[in-house]
């Protein structure tokens, strides 16, 4: 195998999103030699859909915001579930990683006294998202696509190089993390372009692959969803944490059908936006669960009066958490109150003039008028839940975000799991994404700087490239495109919003068939720019995704956050102290229970204790956590 | 309301290739990629095709539709008449790697030649205080999806393979007005050298850049136009050169 293209490098990041391209910018600041490796063009990640912004206690707006509110919030919005120390860490530096970001560039909203201005959002005490309009994501990725072309610039005037440390690989699919003797030793892929083969060698990789939506029917997540670096870590030995926690966005598009799943943004809610069903009720005050009585408003009036008196008022029961607001969506439409494209209508235009909704949410404004005639400063939107974000995600160390098992691996932003627990708050993705990028980018050069190096060997390589023929060697198989169909449509109906025990035990059992058969995937075509060849290492990264969502959701047998059982519909403040971790054993996924970390006493401190018996056992409370 | 539709559609490689039809279905309410994704899935497994978010946000389906540089998400089948063929193509201005695939970056190297954001040296983070009217200036140039349109349109270089080095097209004059805009920045003679290094002086304002932008950015009034008018203040009057960079400069507690 030596005509393959090789490359040495000290850190490989998978994936430019935002947590790739923000640990690379920290890799390259260690004066390590950097490769970004991305399915699409420089710039395209998902990120750039990302609308509401990022959250981040500045206390911009009211200064009564800290981390300390921020950290709360976020366990509450993942219902106990989160590792505690993400959702610390995160909470503590998500305002340094928003500051940064301005000193590379970033123009964010002002407030009245030029500072970062900050909105509203699901589950968020104070105006906490520091944002852009509606395209907050396009700001992040196109500001530290600028902050790499910038130090690419500063190499090139040291060495003559502007690709001397970083360089971007785009539109290359990695198919493998190499390993030599336990450890991290490089990855494996191809050119989409071309379908040449690549071996890039390093002593770590940094998986930043981002979210598994296409396993599913309807999502707001591009082509590139589909689990890879979920399923790159599992096959490489690391594990996977909750996976049975998926968010549905509440409001994604239901119509026109070719646009069903893209997304709403939360801001159309958090500028004001309200949720009524067909009937013309505003339905959400009847789904404020007991745990949120008393942080929301239960009648019009109140509601209505936070949007100018936030300190006297509840908040209306919109901004909810997204899981709450899902499932009572889901529930109007079941129960015939839905519209007739099954969605339920989401109105900004009777509490906002046309001007500033236009200014305020403009590429809804457009997205709308563009894609299905519909003018939202006239008339209400058709809204849907749609298969938005995992938590679950690779088992990472906090601090680190070191991949638990794998000397050398990282993961960082959607596909590392823990940081949420059961369910993510709206404008907390995109500060994980800086918080962990940055951590995983610290995490893996100073293990980069220390590693010993393992020449990636030839069995490796041959074994990694016959992997990649494998599709085109085979005659007469199954057509990936039909494959993926079954398979969404497999986790649509048994594996989605809501679950049963004998449906996810029907799901395992098909995914188990599908992948069976996926094994007899052949390729029309030759490697040059070839879908239906980049498709059939897709579908099998989403089949072990939805193999380790499936067989963690028959498990939890209770209804927490992303996930609800018909069967068990309460939550179980048990089942809390429990993590499902995912494992590959080369044939299958396994899963165990693995205690969730306790909450040391400063943390648990932070609380209420009246609050935390909600969630918590009596004895968990009586100990008043972990010294 | 699925109705028959009739497609031409370019396929081949860099040396060689041709227009071939296509007769597939189309739903109520489909833009021009979701039948090409049909096309894909269901009568040419390989043909290449661009994209990602479908919502017209990321800017990767640019493609040329019966001639017009468009973004296939965003074009609506319902907006041809019923017997209209629908003819898809490449972007022009660059080389085809395959099909509707084409080598763009062009504009990477071009992105690489403006230099970058120079933020204040005593400017610690957090304490950048600026006008939301000053930075919405810059911000509706930050709109950009990149999706390259603007690019392909440019006559200067759409037919001019030996215009491509001197000049970097209306992606990037946006770029650099908007750096130049920008409250905080600190790098001087931003619109010198769009002038000088990077071609404004090629562009001749006829606004085809601007018709095809899909985030409706004003490109040349709001960016080319300003640049080229104080480029030429500046060449007579260095007084009002000093003046613009003071005004510049006020943003800054």
């Amino acid at each position: 195998m030596s005509n393959i293209e090789r490359h040495e490098y000290d850190v490989i990041v998978i994936g430019a999103g935002g947590a790739g391209l923000r640990a690379a910018v920290e890799a390259r600041e260690a004066n390590l030699r950097v490769a970004i490796i991305c399915k699409s063009l420089f710039g395209k990640a998902h990120t750039v859909m990302a609308e509401g912004g990022a959250a981040a206690s500045m206390g911009n707006v009211n200064e009564k915001d800290n981390w300390q509110v921020h950290f709360r919030d976020t366990m509450r919005g993942g219902k106990f579930l989160n590792h505690y120390r993400m959702a610390e860490l995160h909470a503590k530096e998500s305002p340094d990683r928003i500051w940064e970001l301005e000193t590379w560039g970033a123009l964010f909203d002002r407030t009245k006294e030029g500072k970062i201005s900050q909105r509203n959002f699901g589950g968020h005490e104070y105006p906490r998202l520091a944002h852009v309009g509606d395209r907050t994501g396009l700001e992040l990725i196109r500001t530290m696509q600028q902050r790499i072309v910038a130090l690419q610039q500063e190499d090139g005037k040291n060495s003559g190089s502007m690709e001397a440390n970083i360089k971007v690989f785009a539109e290359l699919t990695v198919t493998e993390i190499l390993k030599e003797k336990g450890q991290v030793s490089g990855v494996y892929g191809y050119w989409r372009e071309s379908g040449a083969e690549v071996l890039f060698e390093a002593p770590t990789v940094i998986i930043a692959t981002g979210g598994v939506g296409k396993t599913f029917k309807i999502t707001s997540n591009s082509w590139e969803g589909t689990g890879d670096g979920h399923a790159l870590a599992l096959k490489a030995g690391a594990n996977l944490v909750d996976m049975e926690f998926l968010q549905f966005h509440p409001t994604g598009m239901v119509w026109p059908p070719s646009v069903r799943g893209i997304l709403v943004t939360e801001s159309v809610r958090g500028e004001g936006g309200v949720l009524t069903n067909t009937l013309g009720e505003r339905f959400m005050f009847k789904y404020i669960p007991d745990v949120f009585i008393d942080k929301y408003a239960d009648n019009e009036a109140e509601a209505d009066r936070w949007y100018l008196d936030q300190d006297n008022n509840r908040r209306p029961p919109e901004l909810l958490p997204r899981d709450e607001v899902a499932r009572a969506i889901n529930s109007e439409v079941k129960a015939g109150r839905g519209t007739e494209h099954g969605g339920v209508f989401l109105d900004v235009s009777k509490r906002l003039s046309a001007e500033v909704i236009k200014k305020r949410l403009p590429s809804m404004w457009h997205q709308f008028f563009e894609l299905a005639g519909v003018d939202i400063t006239k008339e209400p939107m058709e809204v849907g839940p749609t298969c938005h974000y995992v938590m679950g995600g690779v088992e990472v160390e906090p601090d680190t975000a070191a991949a638990i098992g794998v000397p050398g691996l990282y993961a960082a932003g959607e596909v590392a799991g823990g940081m949420h627990g059961s369910n993510r708050l709206g404008g907390n993705s995109l500060s994980d994404l800086l918080v962990f990028g940055r951590r995983a980018g610290i995490g893996a050069s100073e293990y980069a700087k220390k590693a010993t190096r393992i020449p990636v060997s030839e069995e490796s390589i041959k074994a990694a490239s016959a992997r990649i023929e494998a599709p085109f060697s085979r005659e007469g198989g199954e057509n990936s495109y039909s494959l993926h169909a079954e398979l969404q449509e497999i986790t649509h109906n048994l594996v989605g919003i809501v679950r049963t025990g004998a449906e996810l035990q029907e799901a395992i059992t098909k995914i188990a068939d599908i992948r069976k058969r996926s094994a007899n995937v052949s390729v029309s075509g030759g490697r040059h720019f070839n879908p239906g060849f980049h498709l059939a290492f897709d579908l099998d990264n989403m089949l072990l995704v939805a193999e380790s969502t499936a067989k963690s959701a028959i498990l939890r047998e209770e209804s927490r956050g992303g996930h609800t059982r018909d069967d068990f519909p309460g939550m179980n403040n048990k089942w809390r102290q429990v993590n499902h971790i995912s494992s590959f054993d080369g044939n299958q996924v396994n899963i165990k229970s693995q205690p969730l970390p306790s909450i040391p006493k400063e943390l648990f401190d932070l609380f209420d204790v009246h609050e935390l018996e909600k969630y918590m056992t009596a004895e968990e409370v009586a100990k008043g956590g972990s010294k | 309301m699925t109705r028959k539709l009739n497609m031409r559609i370019w396929r081949g490689n860099a040396t060689d290739g041709g227009l071939e039809n296509v007769v597939v279905e189309a739903n109520e309410g489909e833009v021009v990629l979701d039948v090409i994704h049909r096309v894909q899935a269901t009568q040419m497994g390989d043909l290449a095709v661009r994209w990602n978010c479908k919502a017209g946000k990321c800017g990767s389906c640019s493609m040329e539709i019966n001639g017009r540089p468009r973004l296939a998400c965003m074009t609506q089948i319902s907006s041809f008449k019923d017997e209209e063929t629908i003819t898809v193509t490449p972007l022009r201005a660059f080389p085809v790697i395959k099909d509707l695939v084409t080598d763009v970056s062009f504009n990477y190297r071009k992105a690489m030649e403006i230099p970058a954001y120079a933020h204040p040296a005593n400017l610690a983070p957090g304490e950048a205080r600026m006008e939301q009217v000053d930075v919405e200036r810059s911000q509706e140039f930050r709109k950009c999806i990149e999706c390259f349109l603007c690019q392909d349109t440019c006559h200067v270089i759409r037919d001019h393979e030996e215009n491509k080095k001197s000049f970097a097209g209306p992606r990037f004059f946006i770029r650099i007005a908007e750096l130049d805009m920008h409250p905080l920045d600190t790098l001087r003679n931003r619109k010198q050298t769009a002038q000088e290094e990077h071609g404004l002086g090629m562009c001749n304002i006829t606004k085809c850049c601007t018709e095809v932008c899909p985030e409706h950015i004003h490109i040349t009034d709001n960016a080319i136009i300003p640049m080229k008018e104080r480029v030429v203040d500046v060449k007579y009057d260095p007084l009002r050169w000093l003046g613009s960079k003071i005004r510049k400069r006020e943003g800054i507690v």
